[in-house]
């Protein structure tokens, strides 16, 4: 496939996301604006950070003037999950995917972009994820944009409601997934009982949203690697 | 000491950056481990599962809305719908049910 070609899928792959996006960082905007950050602050957070959970926890830490060592962790624990999605989309990029594009380009590794990415049929070539990272970035930079100018005359059950807008997106991704694969399935809902009980038992409750997350996805799919191997593209193709 | 803005501003993209790239420029070969490899294949759905719930049950006041509002979704993208079909549906549902349910 030509570059042009290859940009341009990538491109329209990301329309939806970078739609999502909008909406997602307009609440952050919102945030932002109500934790007395200037809105040139709060859309600069969203364009050097580009990631939901831990911009939202970082605008809570400076509203409190929290420590830099708390930033520094609360971000570290919170976005963990992006080394893990950075080894598992190494394992579905193309040979021309070099150090210096993996570098650059390594910025864009998001839920969403990752999520797209690693469901791609063809190995991911540097052409196609930066089409596809690029309309998110834009979103996601002008739906903080406009939260952050907007965000204080807007009725609050309106942005209460559009904080379902991320986890809108994370259904949109999870389920066609889990309707294809039991074993899918069976190991995400074993993430779903960890995270109620890290939730809603006491002696766990302490634990950041963040620092939760990643241990629920470790233990389940630990569970899922050891009940449920999966084959690997060469042994699928000898079976089929 | 009254914490500088741009201080946290750096601490924060600098680490967000650096979990990004390194590992994804380190670990450049494919993973032959059958065990590690099944590991990386559920890591996606399992992380972002576990941020949705039950986090989403709370993204409003009263968490009826919400659980209407991730029904809507689970019921569409079941369907096949598209991401912001799914998403934007779960916000309107969210929205209109909290008007009608005190």
């Amino acid at each position: 496939m030509s570059r042009g070609k290859e940009y341009m899928e990538g491109f329209r792959n990301g329309i939806p996301i970078a739609l999502g996006y909008y909406f997602v960082s307009f609440t952050f905007g919102i945030v932002g604006s109500k934790n007395g950050l200037l809105w040139w602050e709060t859309v600069l957070i969203s364009m050097t950070n580009l990631t939901s959970a831990g911009q939202f926890a970082g605008v809570l830490i400076i509203a409190a003037q929290g420590s830099y060592l708390e930033m520094a962790v609360s971000q570290f624990v919170i976005n963990l999950r992006y080394s893990l999605m950075g080894i598992s989309l190494s394992q579905n990029t193309d040979e021309n995917f070099g150090t210096g594009s993996r570098a650059v380009l390594g910025f864009g590794i998001t839920d969403e972009i990752f999520g797209v990415a690693a469901n791609r049929k063809k190995p991911v070539s540097r052409i196609f994820f930066l089409g596809l990272m690029t309309l998110p970035y834009f979103g996601w930079t002008l739906g903080t944009l406009m939260g952050a100018v907007l965000g204080d005359i807007m009725n609050e059950s309106l942005s209460d409601a559009m904080g379902l807008a991320i986890y809108g997106m994370f259904i949109a991704i999870i389920v066609p997934k889990v309707k294809q694969e039991r074993h899918t399935l069976l190991i995400v809902l074993l993430a779903v009982a960890i995270s109620c009980l890290l939730y809603y038992v006491p002696w766990f409750s302490s634990l950041s949203g963040g620092y939760a997350a990643v241990i629920c996805a470790v233990a389940a799919s630990l569970a899922g690697a050891f009940f449920f191997p999966v084959k690997s593209p060469e042994e699928q193709e000898a079976a089929a | 000491m009254k914490h500088l803005f741009a201080v946290y501003l750096l601490i924060m993209a600098l680490v967000t950056y650096l979990l990004r790239a390194v590992p994804f420029m380190v670990f450049r070969r494919k993973v032959r481990n059958r065990f590690f490899r099944s590991f990386l294949y559920y890591i996606p759905y399992t992380v972002l599962a576990a941020m949705t719930f039950p986090a989403v049950l709370y993204a409003t006041k009263s968490p009826v809305p919400a659980a209407l509002g991730t029904a809507t979704a689970l019921f569409l993208a079941y369907r096949g719908k598209g991401m912001v079909l799914v998403s934007l549906s779960a916000c309107a549902v969210a929205l209109l049910s909290g008007f009608l349910i005190p």
